[in-house]
């Protein structure tokens, strides 16, 4: 058997696809915008894509399993009103927030089991408590914002560290955990083995149960702790806040790279999807349009996110 | 016309694999012609060229005195090559017939809709003819591995066509599904079809083949009449080396009892069975396809969740409702179904190894690379495993050096009760004989190991007993000097 050496464009477009079409984004806005190239202006989108990033790290862990987890943007905003109304009522501020994560995480918790002891399909248990915790959310604040929360939440969306604003840094240490928890850890390892072969990591003495649980764990977690820098960004606690939560963070993980598929994915790639979206959306202000077009635009590129990978494995397939 | 099929000339590169290198195939019209090699030589990769799954690099096929040209499955089938795969294809929630007919449904009326009745008979039909008891509107999910093999034969069958590609057909057969199999291929020679057969069991080859060509590294070795090869000459041909035993036994002392199964039974599958291993013991289970061989090593290993009955490991009974129970207690279990139950396929090779004993390779459950790397780097050697590297993604792996990755598996486990389905699946000979060696090694080592097996040659010469199945029954428990082929098929047919 002899080796070949050389260079191999299929990896490196896996690898770095959309680094390569993040890259290309910010040219296209460089040029025709003088106003995006400014520190000020990268700024702002590292802060705005900050609270989805967060989000997107546990949808990956979700996507790999081969699950999804459209609950997460319910998820956020119940626990959002729940503390919110903890914190107005005097509550001390850090036991609020960890209300907050252990809530989210719990709510997460109950997804998985729902998913795992019911054998209910992820989408359709994720799709189900979405309406639900939306549902009590509404019903508690009857449609009002809660405002007035204490001045010191504010540093966890609007606060600075040697002039990192600390949402940024909340989400780069968080992937940088997480990244690690995928890669260096028997979970993360077990997250990927459950996404691709199921059955042959139960049989393997693996339980597959527990990982999928955890996994769903992960996710409301982490929508919990974007909960909690949007809070601090906005200075209050909207029910209707992360409505389209659930779409941009799996846009982000498909966008870099995890197949929905199961089995594939990384949080690098994640990260760099969610810039992308980040960057269009920056773009689309400095270009002067509504928002609104942002929406098309996301809801086109999944779709050929989507398909660009569903061509990959079809080649894979083909060759059994 | 002398040749139905020239393949010549034929070369194919994967990435960090020549797999074929100027390999020539010509097969006769009504001939089974066997592709013979080492796992890894490079046969599937040849005939998937040839039902175009794959695309060749250079060369040239010549089929019917043409010259051809095409680069999809769909385009052969058209020109009449049908194939059965080695890893089974099968849609797990369509129906057999549905399976069977994929993609030329039978169709009536407008709009066009499928015709149901037409499909399951036609189906029917086609099962009926290889003698296989399965109904056509059962799910594909619900079959095990040899009557999804069955369908996959009758789908063939069913097609029309003028080559038959058979892709290790028998590796989960048993005898009499074998003849069954035989019989339709002489029907389908008598009518000028070809047959490309593959095997790794000579004794078949020898039974059922006219000529046969031998690949070695991909390389084309040599075509030969059946009749005037004899085995050692091909063994040779194939390995490049004599083979002088092929079923190095060797009694291990015989210890004290490591497992007992009493009145096990799980409804309409298996009823009632009780028997025991003792450490450095070969137990072999012989017996017909729907036996409930495998049905019993999963609920041994708490793979099914309804069943009744009691283990006990080291005499002290173990509930073993899980597989992960199973593990804990020193259970292993080499599934027979690589492709679905066993192998990630998108895991790297080391991956794959280590799966089942991340506990070595971990502390607090943060991974220790280099401890999993290099244990992984001695089974894959120590197993032979023809890849360029432990980094290798399994899924480009042939199907017998995925079967030695899972071999590799349950090794690492180190565990004390060993259950192997069908463990020689699809492994070349040369290959085959060093696994037995790795099963006299275990059983020296004190393990007791259960080998589940259609090769009647192997049960009977790598076992210390056998146990032989009938109907979800346990019908006999054989000492080795006393089993025989006859007895064995009396108690799997008769009870
Ligand atoms: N899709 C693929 N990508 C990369 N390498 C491949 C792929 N398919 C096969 N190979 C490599 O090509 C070589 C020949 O494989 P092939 O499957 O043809 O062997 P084989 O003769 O059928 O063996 P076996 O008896 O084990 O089935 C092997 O080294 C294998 O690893
Ligand atoms: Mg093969």
């Amino acid at each position: 058997m002899e080796k070949t050496q050389g260079f191999d464009y299929k990896t490196f477009i896996e690898k770095y696809g959309a680094l390569a079409i993040l890259a290309l984004c910010m040219i296209v806005l460089t040029i025709i915008s003088p106003y995006f190239l400014t520190a000020l202006n990268l700024k702002t989108i590292a802060i705005q894509t900050a609270v989805i990033a967060i989000i997107a790290i546990g949808q990956t862990f979700v996507i790999i399993t081969g699950g999804i987890d459209l609950s997460v943007g319910a998820n956020l905003a119940l626990s959002n009103i729940l503390t919110a109304s903890m914190m107005t009522s005097g509550v001390p501020l850090w036991i609020c927030l960890v209300t907050a994560l252990a809530f989210s995480a719990a709510f997460g918790y109950v997804n998985g089991l729902a998913i795992t002891k019911m054998r209910v399909p992820p989408f359709i248990v994720t799709l189900g408590t979405m309406s639900i915790a939306r549902g009590i959310t509404l019903v508690i604040t009857n449609g009002t914002p809660i405002s007035r929360l204490p001045e010191a939440l504010s540093w966890f969306g609007r606060g600075e560290i040697v002039g990192l604003p600390v949402p940024v840094l909340i989400f780069i240490v968080a992937a940088i955990i997480f990244n690690w928890v995928l890669n260096h850890t028997l979970f993360g390892r077990y997250t990927y083995a459950v996404g691709s072969n199921m059955e042959a990591t139960r049989l393997s003495g693996i339980d597959t149960g527990r990982t999928v649980r955890m996994v769903y764990l992960v996710s409301g977690l982490l929508a919990g702790l974007a909960g909690i820098v949007l809070m601090g960004r906005l200075g209050l606690a909207h029910p209707t806040a992360g409505a389209d939560y659930n779409m941009n963070s799996v846009a982000a993980a498909v966008i870099g790279g995890t197949s929905l598929t199961g089995g594939v994915g990384n949080i690098f790639g994640t990260m760099i999807g969610a810039l992308i979206m980040g960057v269009l959306d920056n773009g689309f202000v400095l270009l002067g349009l509504s928002s609104f077009y942002q929406e098309i635009a996301i809801g086109f590129v999944v779709i050929m996110a989507v398909y660009l990978d569903l061509l990959q494995q079809t080649k894979l397939r083909e060759r059994r | 016309m002398e040749y139905m099929l020239e393949m010549n000339h034929i070369d194919k590169r994967f990435p960090g694999v020549q797999a074929l290198s100027d390999v020539t195939l010509k097969v006769k019209p009504g001939e089974v012609h066997v592709l013979l090699g080492e796992n890894g030589a490079g046969k599937s990769t040849l005939v998937k060229i040839l039902a175009g799954v794959y695309r060749k690099d250079a060369g040239e096929i010549i089929l019917g005195g043409q010259k051809v040209d095409y680069s999809s499955t769909n385009d052969a089938s058209k020109l009449g090559i049908s194939m059965i795969y080695q890893e089974l294809n099968m849609i797990p929630d369509l129906t057999v017939a549905e399976n069977i007919f994929i993609n030329r449904e039978h169709l009536k009326g407008w709009p066009k809709h499928i015709d149901w009745e037409k499909m399951n008979s036609e189906a029917a039909k086609a099962l009926k003819k290889l003698n296989a008891n399965i109904s056509p509107t059962q799910k594909a999910r619900r079959l095990t591995t040899a009557q999804k093999q069955m369908v996959e034969i009758a789908r063939a069958i069913s097609a029309d066509s003028r080559i038959i590609i058979m892709d290790e057909p028998t590796a989960s057969l048993t005898e009499k599904e074998i003849g069954e199999l035989f019989r339709q291929i002489r029907l389908l020679s008598e009518e000028n079809v070809s047959i490309i057969y593959i095997s790794h069991r000579l004794n078949e080859v020898k039974e059922i083949g006219d000529r046969v060509t031998v690949l070695r590294d991909g390389q084309y070795i040599g075509t030969r009449d059946i009749k005037e090869a004899d085995t050692d000459d091909l063994i040779q041909m194939m390995v490049g080396r004599e083979i002088t035993q092929f079923f190095p036994k060797c009694v291990a002392k015989k210890g004290k009892e490591a497992l007992r199964v009493e009145n096990l039974s799980r409804k309409n599958v298996l009823h009632d069975i009780s028997f025991s291993v003792h450490e450095g013991e070969v137990l072999g289970f012989s017996g017909l396809i729907g036996s409930g061989r495998t049905e019993l090593m999963r609920a041994i290993y708490g793979a099914d969740g309804d069943v009744s009955g009691r283990v006990y490991v080291d005499g002290k009974e173990a509930k073993v409702s899980s597989p992960k129970l199973a593990v804990q207690n020193g259970i292993a279990f080499l599934t027979e179904d690589r492709k679905n139950l066993g192998a990630i396929l998108s895991f790297p090779i080391y991956q794959n190894i280590t799966l089942a004993s991340m506990d070595q390779f971990s502390r607090n459950s943060v991974i220790d690379h280099q401890a999993e790397r290099s244990r992984s780097e001695e089974l894959f050697s120590m197993f032979n495993i023809k890849a360029p590297s432990i980094d290798t993604v399994t899924r480009s792996l042939s199907g017998g050096n995925q079967q030695k990755v899972l071999l590799a598996r349950w090794f690492c486990r180190d565990a004390k009760i060993i259950i192997l389905d069908e463990p020689t699946r699809g492994i070349d000979v040369g290959s085959k004989v060093e696994i037995y060696e790795f099963i006299n090694e275990l059983a020296g080592q004190g393990k007791a190991i259960i080998m589940v097996s259609s090769d009647l040659p192997e049960v009977l010469a790598m076992s210390d007993r056998i146990a032989v199945m009938r109907e979800g029954r346990l019908t006999g428990i054989l000492d080795r000097e006393e089993a025989t082929q006859e007895k064995i098929m009396k108690l799997a047919t008769l009870g």
